[in-house]
């Protein structure tokens, strides 16, 4: 395909669904356009389409219908091993027959690169990632981290352009984990290569990602930046499935001057953001993050509306407090306050009044 | 902890005793439990497994009945030079007709009649006929025997004897393996009386081939099973034991169907006209015909052990190595097949060692060019009843395959070999 009309993206995908089996659609409509160099994670419940999108940008599946595009190009019927694409397979796929160094070797043997060559990207590859020592050794020989950094090597000798990653680190224990995200991040980085990351972990994509694409059953349901995807989700999905997050439903009473007067089923009148509702009578979702909720009745803004609650329960955590309160008839609404010195522990049973800033609450659709 | 329970080699349990004779005890229990589970079988594998083949390894060197028969006269031969030109002593034929006596009243001379026939044939009707009148026999007892049958007369006949007085022989494995025991060690046998050593390097042959045939036809099957969904999987799974549900006899007997020269596939050929009808082709009772139908009824073997072997092998390996640029050939060869040579290797075992003991079907197809070396073994253990003789071929092919084991594990490691998950 010659015409590419948006010549900064490196990957595209346009009106893509995917079906396998004729009934109904495990991808529906999914567009999205990266430019070089992004790193890019697809973030959503299990099921949700993933790894089936990056099977067809891999190659390894056939888009039902749709256009996927690498550097303008229509990829459609070009066969995996002719795309060029990098991959790390979650559970690594090391050839296991292979020693680490063979490995490594084995997609520049494919391409017919001298012994000398190959000898020395090998060893450049497995320095980048702290293995040079093992070359010698089998993939049964090495932890679950150190597999997973020859996995990468691998995807990175041959200098793609674009790396695949499905859930590289869902076998590695928190903290390995927590390591190697950083590293994946900063070789990323350092090679300037274009990255798409699948995981089902938030936390992973929040940390290491340009963009992130949330997915559920199938669709996009906001593609953002990490900062915003947390601050400004656009449903109410997004909200539940990025970090902890309280909701109350109700009904819109008025909007006016950028604010929504809301009217709690649970009783009470808030100050919300309009994200998805435009006018008065709609019912709505309203969605606010725990460390955004004041308690303190010196902080807040004077006039502002506020809402009585009862404490539940206190959990002490170290860094932060996590206090449960009952909210408009709502058990499960939860704060988290710092664990600073002048911090009041709330006791259960406590009666106290809850407020925050108007565009920290956030009126979503209903669902 | 106090710092004597803490000293290796002396930690003590709480109740004093050394804590290696409490867990000992503790074990034992546990031991003796396990062994009764496991007792039934393993009385009925050395009744049936073990034993038999102890049996048969005995047979194959065994030769009492020429000491036990005529004790006397082995004793007196020793004596006698078997170089010599002359015959033995005329005390050996005194001590000779004195065992035959005793042999005739026990009727035990039949018996060693039909052994040294094995070796001497006649000898069988000489001693039955000698047995006859033995007993009438008067000094100079030479002169007597050999006016019953002058082959007592001949030279072979002693020197055989002489051979064959121990106990204990190697002449059954000699003959196994197309030699003669002489005088002086092994002989060459003639030309015309070889056939085991051709019967061995046959049965390795065909079974080679046949489990060559089963890799060949086995791999692509047992590649598809463990690569489609498991509904399809399972049907054809079906069809490939459904085999192992008809008898063996009907299954080969229908190859005879198949394969005679009015059979199915001749007729098919000469109404095709790819065949002249008087030029149809001979594909049973020869060589050919061995090698189809046990390749038919051994493929299953070979395609359960490739199957298990290949269900374990993750579609991520073939992906993952397209993905670095390998073709669908080179990805295949490079990355699926040697990982699936385990399976191979445990089909081929199993195969190989089958196919070179097997007996129905090359007795039943192979005709004469195409039997195996335990078509033999079934001859001399059921109609020339020379048990001696195959429990010595037995003994071989035994020895032959638990080379082949060992060559195998030198080779590829016998613990690559995966029979199941
Ligand atoms: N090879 C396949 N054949 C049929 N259905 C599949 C196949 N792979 C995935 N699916 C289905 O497609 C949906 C999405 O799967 P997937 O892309 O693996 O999700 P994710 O990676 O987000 O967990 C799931 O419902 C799954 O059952
Ligand atoms: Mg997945």
């Amino acid at each position: 395909m010659a015409e590419s009309q948006n010549s900064g993206a490196f990957v595209e995908f346009e009106r893509v669904q995917k079906s396998y089996d004729g009934e109904t659609l495990v991808v529906k409509d999914l567009n999205l356009s990266l430019p070089k160099g992004e790193f890019l994670t697809m973030l959503g419940p299990s099921g949700s389409g993933k790894t089936t999108c990056l099977m067809m940008l891999a190659g390894f599946e056939t888009a039902t219908h749709g256009d996927i595009r690498l550097d303008g190009v229509s990829i459609n019927n070009i066969p995996p091993h002719k795309r060029g694409i990098g991959m790390v397979f979650q559970n690594y796929a090391l050839f296991p027959h292979m020693t680490v160094a063979e490995n490594l070797s084995f997609p520049l043997e494919v391409r017919r690169m001298g012994k000398a060559e190959r000898e020395a990207k090998v060893k450049r590859a497995l320095d980048m990632v702290q293995m040079g020592a093992f070359g010698g050794r089998r993939p049964s020989q090495l932890s679950g981290g150190q597999q997973q950094r020859i996995a990468l090597a691998r995807a990175l000798v041959f200098e793609a352009e674009l790396v695949l990653m499905d859930e590289p680190l869902g076998a590695l224990d928190k903290q390995l984990r927590e390591h190697m995200q950083f590293e994946i991040k900063r070789i990323a980085d350092n090679l300037g290569i274009t990255v798409v990351y699948v995981t089902h972990d938030q936390t992973e994509a929040l940390t290491m990602s340009d963009r992130v694409a949330v997915f559920n059953d199938g669709r996009i349901q906001q593609l953002a930046p990490p900062d915003k995807l947390y601050e400004e989700p656009e449903n109410s999905f997004v909200a539940q499935f990025i970090g902890e997050n309280n909701t109350l439903e109700g009904v819109v009473k008025e909007i006016k001057g950028g604010t929504a007067l809301v009217q709690l089923d649970g009783g009470g009148l808030i100050d919300c953001k309009p994200v998805n509702v435009t006018e008065a009578g709609q019912r709505t979702r309203v969605s606010i993050r725990p460390e955004r909720v004041e308690y303190n009745k010196d902080r807040m803004r004077p006039g502002a509306h506020t809402l009585k609650a009862e404490v539940m329960e206190f959990i002490y955590m170290g860094d932060i407090f996590r206090t449960r309160l009952k909210v408009a008839g709502n058990e499960d609404f939860v704060i988290k306050t710092r664990n600073a010195p002048d911090q009041v522990r709330l006791q259960p049973g406590t009666q106290i009044e809850i407020g925050w800033l108007p565009e920290d609450c956030r009126a979503l659709d209903a669902v | 902890m106090t710092e004597a329970t803490t000293q290796p080699g002396r930690v003590l349990a709480a109740d004093g005793t050394p804590l290696k004779r409490s867990l000992a005890r503790a074990l034992r229990m546990q031991k003796i439990r396990a062994l009764m589970l496991v007792a039934p079988l393993l009385i009925f594998v050395l009744v049936t497994f073990i034993a038999p083949i102890a049996d048969m390894l005995f047979r194959s060197i065994e030769n009492q009945v020429v000491k036990d028969t005529i004790p006397r006269t082995v004793e007196a031969l020793d004596s006698w030079d078997p170089h010599s030109t002359e015959l033995p002593p005329e005390a050996v034929f005194a001590a000779l007709q004195a065992d035959l006596v005793e042999a005739v009243d026990q009727k035990t001379h039949t018996r060693l009649g039909s052994r040294l026939n094995y070796e001497y044939s006649g000898a069988a009707s000489l001693l039955r006929k000698t047995g006859r009148g033995v007993e009438k026999m008067k000094a100079p007892y030479q002169e007597a025997f050999l006016k019953v049958d002058k082959d007592w007369g001949d030279l072979e006949l002693w020197r055989t004897l002489y051979i064959y007085s121990p106990a204990y022989t190697n002449g059954y494995f000699l003959n196994a393996v197309d030699l003669k025991k002489g005088i002086d060690g092994p002989e060459a046998r003639p030309e015309n009386e070889q056939i085991y050593i051709l019967l061995f390097k046959r049965t390795m042959f065909m079974s080679l081939v046949i489990t060559f045939s089963c890799i060949m036809l086995g791999y692509p099957v047992a590649w598809i099973l463990a690569n489609i969904r498991a509904r399809t999987a399972n049907l054809l799974m079906i069809l490939v034991l459904l085999p192992f549900w008809t008898s063996l006899l009907v299954r080969t007997s229908a190859w005879k169907v198949m394969l005679q020269q009015e059979g199915v596939i001749n007729e098919t050929l000469v109404w095709l006209g790819l065949v002249a009808d008087n030029d149809r082709l001979i594909l049973i009772n020869n060589q050919f015909g061995t090698i189809v139908a046990m390749t038919h009824i051994l493929l299953p073997f070979m395609i359960l052990p490739m199957y298990s072997v290949m269900k374990t092998i993750p579609p991520s390996y073939l992906r993952a190595a397209k993905s670095l640029g390998a073709t669908n050939w080179t990805a295949f060869w490079r990355v699926y097949f040697p990982q699936s040579v385990p399976g191979i290797g445990a089909g081929s075992i199993l195969v190989f060692i089958l196919a070179i003991g097997y007996y129905i079907t090359p007795e039943i197809v192979g005709g004469t060019d195409g039997t195996f070396i335990s078509n033999r073994i079934a001859y001399h253990i059921s109609k020339s009843l020379n048990w001696g003789l195959g429990a010595a071929l037995g003994a071989i092919l035994l020895g032959a395959v638990l080379l082949l084991y060992y060559v195998y594990d030198k080779i590829v490691g016998i613990d690559n070999v995966k029979l199941g998950g």
